[in-house]
Parts: structure tokens; sequence; C-alpha cells
């Protein structure tokens, strides 16, 4: 490696750092200096009017107060410009553009109406598809909020509980392609002679034929979604545990003086203390699932009847160059989450007016 | 103390909760299950990412032939795997320095604009009084749930072909290459990390004391003054956890970097590579197990480093609502 291979880039990331600075502050100077100076020429107004206090109504606080809010109005926009124009050019256009893309051919040219939703639901590979998505929504939320709270309620209060907790946690910071290089190694297969898979030589040890784990489905697609449940039960035992911990002391006090078992102690207490905050997980993974696509890409690719919804999106617009019927399934993922978010938006209501 | 005598009347009691034998032994055995149990996931959790280093450190044909657990009774170590992998010449080998370069070019302004943009804005919304405040915020706050696969072929025409409108060029395209391409990369991921910013730090903003704002609006200070002076150094942690959050989540992001990027060597980051490697050679376990874990350790280090930031932040941002 020479050095002329990575100055270019050390050189954009110098721009890059510069612009920041150019602009973040540029617009600060701007904010202070613009108000600064309307301000003056208000007080140059007002030294003007008291000294001159001739045209009979004099200019008192009603008007005054709606010019204050209007030029408030304007720096409050000055404050958010930046970020309303990029959520607008990055996020706002594009998902409109993408909803009447969905609409047209492969190239854009033709308008085929609702044709490449008609196809979502016709090809058997797609259904197929639907089907992998449907199970990892199913089951990755499900079992990654189950081993999560499991875990927050085992190690609550126990003597190492904030190293146990970092070890469960720490997949949170490994790429979705790492673990999926991690666990690809856990299914490695090797047809003759010791087994470098964990799972595989486990598999011997109890006396079974080595298995090509990833090239069989049904049994592939669980073999992934593990992995995702590998990652987000991290997340899930975070937020369940510092709910869990929330739970009024007085509570769990009165429960156990009227003698509960711990089981009861878990179904009548704990759980329905910590609901709004299960929701809260249960709807996060459920979000993220839906979109997932490192995972099976780095792992199979999506061969082998494993693929998902957000990788088979990819796959249309990028590699087939079927815009209209990526554009499809995009739509399709966003109406898919639609309903779960205002099933959140309705529970986070109702939890704030108890 | 594992005599069962009975606790005497007047004796202080240091363990509140199990008063009877029964109870005391009740309570070990469920906290022996526990205890069991909480191993075997935390097993389940450590030993995948564990093998996987072990091995990056295991001279190659030992990884092909013998399973990691194999080192324990012949233990041989060596950092060959590391040195081809990050510094080899062939094509072949990873390359994979130039790309760990190319992920701290990206992440370094991906991480700073964000953050700015959204600390402005947020301020502007929680302590400007204008019209439409509200309204804006809650359209603000609905784009998180917009995938960000409804935004790709879009946003990528937009930067190729520019803005045109009934044949009249409104923006030309930007016509990038080489390592122009990270502006691309940089403008994506600044974008869609844009709601979930503005929402994270209005959250903490909107419920610094009004008091404080008056007493410095009194004192004759402007919203810049104040955004800059009061702030910015009271919502430091906040700023903190939100950088940790954007720091792993451009670092270990594949599907923006594979789109904006171009996918070449002068630009594409480790994430990119790495799901090459695993593609075009799943075999060569000596390059993806030492390629894996040159990907994982930057963010480990920051994860574990700034743990209770990013714990503090995913609590606001999750269970407050």
């Amino acid at each position: 490696m020479e050095f002329q291979d990575f100055a270019p880039k050390l050189t954009m990331l110098l721009y890059g750092v510069i612009a920041f600075v150019v602009v973040v502050g540029g617009l600060l100077l701007l904010l202070d200096v613009v108000p600064n100076f309307f301000a003056r020429r208000r007080e140059a107004a007002l030294i003007a009017a008291a000294e001159a206090p001739a045209d009979g109504a004099a200019p008192g606080a009603p008007p005054r107060r709606g010019l204050r809010r209007k030029r408030e109005g304007l720096l409050g926009l000055a404050f958010m410009i930046p970020a309303l124009l990029l959520l607008l050019i990055g996020l706002v256009i594009p998902a409109i553009r993408t909803i009447i893309l969905s609409l047209f051919n492969g190239n854009g040219e033709k308008f085929v109406g609702l044709r490449n939703y008609g196809w979502i639901f016709q090809e058997n590979d797609i259904i197929r598809v639907l089907i992998n998505t449907l199970a990892w929504v199913i089951l990755v939320p499900l079992l990654a909020t189950s081993v999560g709270l499991l875990y927050a309620v085992m190690i609550d209060r126990a003597r190492f509980e904030s190293v146990a907790k970092s070890l469960i946690f720490l997949p949170m910071a490994i790429s979705f392609v790492g673990a999926g290089i991690i666990w690809k190694f856990v299914y490695a297969y090797r047809g003759e002679g010791d087994q470098i898979g964990l799972l595989n030589w486990l598999w011997v040890t109890v006396g079974g034929t080595p298995q090509q784990w990833l090239l069989d489905p049904p049994l592939n697609t669980l073999l992934l979604i593990v992995v995702m449940v590998w990652i987000q039960a991290g997340f899930s035992m975070v937020i369940l545990s510092a709910a869990i911990k929330a739970i009024p002391a007085d509570i769990v006090e009165a429960a156990r003086l009227d003698g509960v078992t711990p089981w009861q102690m878990f179904w009548r207490v704990t759980l329905p203390s910590i609901r709004p905050s299960l929701i809260v997980v249960v709807v996060t993974i459920t979000i993220a699932t839906l979109k997932v696509f490192d995972i099976v890409r780095t792992m199979t690719n999506g061969n082998y009847d494993t693929n998902v919804v957000a990788l088979e999106m990819y796959n249309q617009a990028f590699r087939y160059q079927e815009n209209g019927q990526g554009s499809a399934l995009a739509v399709f993922l966003f109406i898919l989450v639609i309903p779960i978010v205002i099933f959140q938006i309705r529970n986070l209501r109702r939890q704030r007016e108890v | 103390m594992t005599t069962t005598t009975p606790v005497l009347a007047g004796e202080t009691v240091d363990e509140a909760p199990p008063r009877t034998a029964v109870g005391r032994v009740r309570k070990k055995l469920t906290s022996r299950t526990a205890t069991t149990v909480s191993i075997v996931i935390a097993l389940l959790w450590t030993v995948p990412t564990f093998g996987l280093l072990l091995s990056s450190f295991r001279p190659e044909d030992e990884i092909k032939t013998t399973g990691w657990w194999t080192f324990f009774t012949s233990p041989h170590l060596t950092l060959q795997n590391y040195d081809d992998v990050l510094f080899g010449r062939s094509s072949s080998s990873g390359q994979l320095a130039l790309y760990f370069i190319n992920s701290l070019v990206i992440t370094i302004p991906s991480v700073l604009f964000p953050i700015a943009f959204a600390a402005l804005a947020a301020y502007a919304l929680s302590w400007i009084n204008f019209r439409g405040r509200d309204w804006l915020y809650i359209v603000v706050f609905a784009l998180q749930i917009v995938p960000l696969q409804m935004a790709l072929v879009p946003l990528l025409s937009f930067f190729s072909r520019g803005v045109s409108l009934g044949g009249v060029t409104l923006m030309p395209a930007w016509d990038l290459d080489q390592e122009q391409k990270f502006i691309q990369v940089w403008f994506a991921h600044t974008c869609f990390a844009l709601p979930f910013a503005i929402f994270l730090l209005h959250n903490f903003i909107s419920q610094l004391p009004g008091e404080l704002m008056e007493a410095a609006r009194v004192d004759g200070a402007g919203h810049s003054k104040i955004f800059r002076s009061i702030v910015l150094p009271l919502i430091t942690p906040a700023l903190a956890s939100l950088a940790i959050f954007q720091f792993l989540w451009v670092w270990n992001d594949l599907l923006v970097a594979l789109i904006f990027s171009g996918g070449g060597r002068q630009t594409a980051p480790l994430t990119v590579r790495l799901a090459d490697l695993a593609g075009t050679r799943g075999g060569e376990w000596q390059r993806l197990t030492a390629g894996a874990f040159v990907s994982i350790v930057i963010p480990l280090i920051v994860f574990l480093s700034l743990q209770r930031y990013f714990v503090r932040g995913l609590l606001t941002g999750s269970v407050k609502g």
C-alpha cells in the first residue's frame, strides 16, 4: 500500500471536514449577525419614534408583538433550513417519486398502473419471498424479545450484572455483515475430516452426519433468523431491564409480603408493569426486521429459498434494473410498516393519558 | 452460613426476603436455575464471536482443517492472516487497509453533519416560537417510518442525472467519480439520519428548564447565543449518545454504501468488501475471520468505552417515546 493510494481519500475527508466547519460555522454566524442587525434597526426606529412623537397613535405593543413573532418564524426557519432541505431532497421527494415509479415499467417510460403490485403476488419466487419475510417478522421479534426478557429477569440484581449485560449487548456493535460471517463460520460444513463449524462439530459429536445447514429450506431461513435474534436480543434486554428496574419497589414488596412465588411474581407483577416497554421493543425489532437484507445477502445471497423482501427490492432495482418492480416492493415495505407504527402511536398516547 | 438455625426474634436480619429456612432454600434453587440459564445464554451469545476471533489468529492450514477449539490442545498463533488481509498485494487478499480508510472517510462527516443540523433543528422546534412548529415536528417524526428503500432509486438518479422539470434542467447531474463519490455517501447518510436525530435531540432539548431560557432572554441573549452557550453544553450527553448511534449505524451500514459509494476500491467501505469476500471466497476462512474482525474492532472499542452513553440514548429514544 502506497501513500498515493489513500492521499486522495484523506484530501476528500479534509474537504468534508472543512465543508462542515464552513457550513455550520457560517450558519451560526448568520444566525448571530442577522438578528443583531434587525435588533439595532428596531432600536434606532424606537429612538426615532420616541424623539418625534408626532403621528397621533403611538406605536404600541400589539403590532410589535406580531412583528416579533413573524421574525421568530423567520429565525426558526433559518435554524431548520439545512435539516428541512435535506429531508426534502433525501426523503420526502424520493419517497413520492418511488410511489410514482412503482406505477411505471422497468425503465420508467411506460405507465403500467398497478401491474407491478400484481406481480408481487403472482410470481412464485416472490411469494416465497413474502412467506420468508413473514417468518422473519413473526419469529425475530418473538424470540429476541423473549430471550432478552428472560435474561433481563434472570440477571436482575445478580453479582456480575453489568458484565453479563455487556456480553449479550455486544452483538449490537457488530455489523450485519460481520455477524453474517461469524455465523457462517458456525454453520460451516466439511465433507470429510474434522468439522470446523461449531454446529456441525456438535452435531457429529451427538452422532449425526455433517449437514450443509444453509442449503436446505426451510431450515436455512430459520438459521438466518437466529443471526438476527442474536443481534437484537441485546437491545430488548437493555430496554426491558431498565423497565424492570423502574417498577416501584412498594409493589414488589407488597407482592412479596403476600407470599407470591417467583413465577407468579413474573406473570402478575413484572410483566404487566413493563407492558409499554415490551410493546416498544417488539415494534422496533419488527420494523428493523422488515428492512433487513445484509444478513441474507452475506450468508446465502438469497439463494436456496432464503430471499426476503428488502433484498429482493435491492436486486430488482439495482441488479436487474427493474425500477418499477423494485419501487413497488419498497412501497409494499412501507405499507407493511404503517399499521405497526399506528399501533405504537396509539399505545403511547394511551400510556400518556393514564 | 449453611446452618439452618431459625432467626431469633430481635436479631438483626441482613437479607430481608428469605425469612424462613424453606424460603431460603427455595430462593437458592430458583437463583441456581436462573444462574444456569443466564450462563447458557451468555455462552451462546459470546462463543461464536470468540471462535471467530481465535480463528483469525490461527495459521491458514489449521483453520481450514480443524475446529478452533483444537487450539486449546495445540496452540499456534500467527498474525499472518491480518498481514495478508490488510496489506496483501494480490487482488484476492482483501486489501482491507484501503477499505478501512474508506470506512473512516465515510463515517466522520456522516456523523458530524446530521448531528449539527439536527441540533439546530431540534432547538428551533423546542424553543423558537413560530407558527406551524408542532405540525413540522410531527412531519419530521413521521419521516422516521419511511423505509430507506423508498428513497434509494430516486436519490441515486438525483445524483447521476440531476433534476429536470418538463425538459428544463433545474440542477445538473453531479457527475462525480472516484473519490468524489464520498460526497454522495455523506449526503445520503446525513439525510437518512436526520429524522431520528431530530427526534432524539428534541426529547432532550425540550426538557431543559424554561426559566434558564427566560433568564438568558432577559439578559438580552438571542437564540443563537442561547443555543451556543446554554443549550449545547447541557445536551452534550445526548450529543454523545447520538454520535455513537450514528457512528455504529454508518460504520456497519451495507445498503447505503452499496448504492452510493460506487463499489470501487476508492470509496467502498469495509462492509462492502467483506460482503464481496464472503460471496466469492466463502471458503477462505483465514481471510474472512481476520477481515470480519478488522471490521468489528473499531465499533467494539467505541461501543465498550462509551456504552453508558449509548444505553442512555437508547432508553430516551425508545422508552419515553
